[in-house]
């Protein structure tokens, strides 16, 4: 009788609290969105060009870094060939900006760009097709790749990384060698450049970071620690791969495309196998499986050839100085910047105990 | 009263060679079951096809009434089955109770979105499936240990954690391998008691493959015995020391007369047996 009674109070309760929930999330990400969108527009008026171009590519290889992070650091499954799934959400962006969108438009006049709501639209549009068009690609080369480990998956996925550049090359609808020039720059009308890179970032760190809160994210962490022992526990650990393999790659087409409308302007060679190595040193120095890990050696090996640009006289040993920090970085802390941990208002709240503790001590 | 597990008839082959041939066993609900037998009779291979991570090449498992060869590992899980290993396998990096939510979450009402979104029905299914999984370190004595890192743990307390890890998938059927394999005595001892514990409490069904005849003997209600991949005893533990092909299969068959003089005192020396009622 008592839980019936219980049963009957709690379902219009939970409804009422699902509703608040839903209210109360749509408000943070307003608050947060309007916060991001004033810091891009002023950011963009008075920061010089030269480092807000790092900036944004500093934001962008975060989000590849942290995309890749859910394949590699978490899932534990060792893909190399991230630049592929960014190239295929490149293309598919751009193509829909500059070849399906013109012929769409014609019917479809809301479509045009120029202004703030329809560039804003359409950059929407392309992100999703850009998306779409990479956890596709990455559902094809993620249900193959469940039958490899370890270093024969690394051949694939790089492997799979340089046929994507290839194919790219020889397609003579978006460039070829060439690429594709002039495209539209919808990300910075109005100055939002860097509230769309920002956005994308926070967003993909906050999903990987409740995923990592919930049991079913556990279940990721415990194919990466023994794939067996996840099976014979009842954990679908080709499911969880594929999943990951699928939202990893979304996240890197968003990325790209991102990437192709603020630079206006994308070739084959710039998702060489290069730039998929990088983005593996970047989840690896992270630490592997720490998601502010990522963001921070996302930021700090883009932003690092660039601090190194003041060695004028030696510009030829810029990228050596480079590779001794990481082989520096390597010795001193194999487990990464991070390790397993992450940073947080938690940790920085313990820090800030600990420096209290030790001058009160001293003190005393 | 139909068994919870049938094995009828299963044999796997490997190439040419029988890993295990015909093999039948019948475990009733809330049994407690020894499998035993020298080193490469089968026994790894028997809990690998129970499991899933080899389909039988003939012959057909049943567990609870329905079919489950040829099903993977995952599914098995699912249906009641759990297991341990024999060399640990615990999700290394992973915290004691997080080791255990991983396994509990199979009766997880959460998805890829409600968890990505930190939806409040996620929170609280986050919270019930936390709160079982602390009942149950609890339960098994593990509950110091929760925040630890399961590879900080002494040995005897992983092999405790992957009991606990196999029970929060809320198994009918708990698969034990070699769970002693590497305690002293007094581990052991302790061991056989949780077992006894864990059966009752859980109302669990209980196969356990056991190199250590004082194990095997303290607790098994029954034992079937695995040589060559065959069966060739089945009984309660008194039965199975005094019959002469167990005691042939463990101790050769140089002489057959010889084996037939005192074949309950031999059986017992040489593996180490003693006398069950001592530890009980």
């Amino acid at each position: 009788m008592a839980a019936a009674s219980n049963g009957a109070t709690a379902a219009p309760g939970s409804g009422a609290a699902a509703l608040l929930w839903f209210i109360g999330r749509v408000v943070v990400v307003c608050v947060i969105g309007a916060a991001l969108a004033g810091a891009s527009i002023l950011l963009t008026e008075n920061l010089e060009t030269y480092y807000f171009l790092v900036l944004i590519q500093c934001g962008i290889a975060a989000v590849l870094a942290v995309s890749l992070n859910l394949i590699n650091g978490i899932t534990g499954q060792f893909s190399i060939g991230h630049a592929g799934f960014y190239a295929v959400g490149a293309y598919v962006g751009t193509a829909w900006t500059m070849l399906w969108r013109p012929m769409l438009a014609k019917s479809a006049p809301f479509l045009e760009i120029g202004t703030l709501a329809g560039d804003a639209l359409n950059l929407v549009i392309a992100m999703l097709l850009g998306s779409i068009a990479a956890a596709v690609t990455g559902v094809v080369v993620g249900t193959p790749s469940l039958r490899l480990r370890g270093d024969y998956l690394a051949i694939l996925t790089l492997g799979f990384g340089e046929v994507i550049r290839v194919v790219l090359l020889n397609i003579d609808a978006v460039g070829g060698a060439r690429g594709l020039a002039g495209i539209p720059t919808l990300v910075s009308t109005g100055g939002l450049a860097a509230f769309w890179v920002f956005s994308l970032l926070i967003a993909v760190a906050l999903l990987t970071r409740n995923l990592m809160r919930s049991t079913r994210g556990l279940t990721w962490l415990a194919v990466r620690e023994d794939e067996i022992a996840s099976d014979a526990m009842g954990v679908d650990t080709t499911k969880v791969k594929v999943t990951a393999f699928v939202v990893g790659s979304a996240s890197a087409g968003a990325a790209g495309v991102l990437y192709a409308h603020f630079f206006t302007g994308i070739s084959p060679d710039i998702f060489g196998m290069d730039v998929s190595i990088l983005i593996t040193t970047m989840v690896v120095l992270a630490g592997t499986g720490s998601v502010t890990g990522a963001i921070i050696a996302g930021f700090a090996l883009t932003a690092l050839p660039e601090a190194l640009r003041f060695l004028k006289d030696f510009k030829e040993y810029r990228m050596v100085f480079f590779s001794t920090a990481l082989i520096l970085m390597m010795l001193t802390r194999p487990q990464g910047i991070l390790g397993h941990a992450e940073l947080g208002f938690g940790s920085f709240a313990r820090l800030w105990g600990r420096i209290r503790r030790r001058t009160r001590s001293a003190a005393a | 009263m139909n068994p919870l597990l049938d094995v009828r008839g299963v044999s796997r082959y490997f190439g040419g060679l029988a890993a295990v041939s015909n093999v039948s066993l019948q475990i009733g609900v809330g049994e407690l079951v020894g499998l035993i037998g020298p080193n490469g009779a089968g026994k790894t291979t028997v809990f690998n096809l129970l499991t899933g991570v080899y389909a039988p090449t003939k012959g057909e498992i049943v567990f609870g009434g329905k079919s489950i060869s040829g099903q993977r590992p995952f599914q098995v899980a699912r249906r009641g089955i759990a297991r341990t290993f024999q060399n640990i396998r615990l999700f290394k990096a992973l915290s004691v109770l997080q080791n255990v939510q991983v396994a509990a979450a199979l009766r997880a009402r959460q998805s890829f979105a409600s968890a990505v979104f930190q939806t409040p029905g996620q929170i609280r299914d986050d919270r019930r499936i936390r709160a079982e999984c602390t009942s149950l370190l609890d339960r098994l004595d593990l509950m110091s240990h929760a925040d630890s890192r399961a590879d900080a743990l002494p040995y005897g307390v992983q092999r405790r954690l992957e009991i606990a890890r196999a029970l929060a998938t809320h198994p009918r059927l708990l698969l034990l391998a070699e769970p002693a394999a590497g305690m002293n005595p007094n581990e052991k001892s302790d061991l056989m008691q949780l077992i006894q514990r864990l059966q009752a409490e859980f109302e669990l069904t209980v196969l356990l493959i056991e190199h250590d005849m004082r194990v095997v003997m303290g607790i098994c209600e029954r034992i079937y015995v695995l040589d060559y991949g065959e069966v060739i005893a089945e009984g309660t533990a008194q039965a199975i020391a005094t019959d002469p092909k167990v005691i042939a299969a463990y101790l050769g068959t140089e002489d057959e007369s010889s084996a037939g003089v005192s074949p309950a005192t031999e059986a017992e020396s040489s593996a180490g047996v003693s006398p069950a009622t001592e530890d009980a």
